[in-house]
């Protein structure tokens, strides 16, 4: 068990602990700060994985910014706790574990087994810095960027168009 | 900086593939209960904000281990550069989706008082 496992195992640990608080807490709150924790965590695992534009975009967007518009509209809605416990005896947890199940075979012997032992060396060492993928972004990818920044657009003006709406 | 490359290399000496895309399954199918089992819309979107975020690290965990398998003819440079872009775009994708679902589901609380998926099964208010 080297230094490097070491650090994966516990960091994905920490990411599942944040992946079943989301979805068996009952407070939203909770739920959206359990998935916080999970989203860190994920950053972190990319830069174990040597993608440090990636990693650093994954906690500002996602555990940042995406994370605070949670926040603000579950304090706005003041929903009801009590409502919203997921009953483990239920039909549809079931039939999700079921789901979830048949999933994971699927994956198991058609992703993960064929790459089991695959621990292939990389040909590009320095694929994760941001002068990198800035060149590539700004090149090859101009095109999907600027569809990108037109689809946030959108988005920005449709949410503010739903949200000054009188119903 | 320097350190960097070494490092990559150590890493992918050591841990193999699969850990990281079982920790991706993992992720993912809590991701897939928690949008049948909750009622709340929100935690319903952070859920699907969960499958999203598994499906980032199994493309960044082929990008650092497999880019000399190619892309369809393809060097290394674009294999490794065509994850990561996967990424990007779907972060940007999610912040869009977020900001319009959350539009529509306070939309929907003003008019109903109430969020309840169950509850919410009609177009019709």
């Amino acid at each position: 068990m080297t230094s490097n496992q070491i650090a994966f195992i516990v960091m994905a640990i920490v990411a599942l602990f944040g992946a079943l608080g989301v979805v068996f807490f009952h407070s939203p709150i909770r739920a959206a700060l359990a998935l916080v924790l999970n989203f860190f965590t994920l950053g972190l695992i990319y830069f174990l994985l040597g993608a440090q534009m990636i990693g650093i975009s994954q906690i500002m967007v996602y555990a940042g910014a995406i994370m605070v518009l949670f926040l603000f509209v579950i304090m706005m809605l003041r929903s009801d706790e009590t409502k919203d416990k997921p009953q483990l005896g239920e039909r549809r947890f079931l039939f999700s574990l079921l789901g979830a199940l048949a999933l994971g075979a699927v994956v198991f012997l058609k992703a993960i087994l064929p790459v089991m032992g695959s621990t292939t060396l990389s040909q590009v060492p320095d694929y994760g810095r941001p002068q990198y993928i800035g060149m590539r972004l700004f090149t090859e990818y101009v095109w999907p960027f600027e569809m990108i920044s037109i689809l946030l657009l959108v988005g920005i003006v449709g949410s503010i168009m739903l949200a000054k709406r009188k119903f | 900086m320097l350190l960097m490359p070494n490092l990559l290399a150590t890493i992918t000496e050591e841990i193999p593939l699969g850990w990281f895309l079982a920790l991706g399954f993992v992720m993912f199918a809590l991701g897939g209960i928690g949008v049948v089992v909750r009622r709340n819309p929100v935690v319903v979107f952070m859920c699907i904000e969960l499958m999203l975020n598994s499906v980032n690290l199994t493309f960044l965990a082929f990008t650092a281990y497999l880019p000399n398998t190619g892309l369809g003819g393809k060097t290394a440079e674009h294999a490794a550069m065509a994850g990561q872009a996967s990424i990007i775009f779907v972060m940007a994708i999610a912040a869009a989706e977020v900001a319009v679902g959350l539009g529509i589901i306070m939309a929907i609380f003003r008019q109903r008082n109430d969020v309840d998926v169950d509850d919410m099964s009609t177009m019709r208010s």
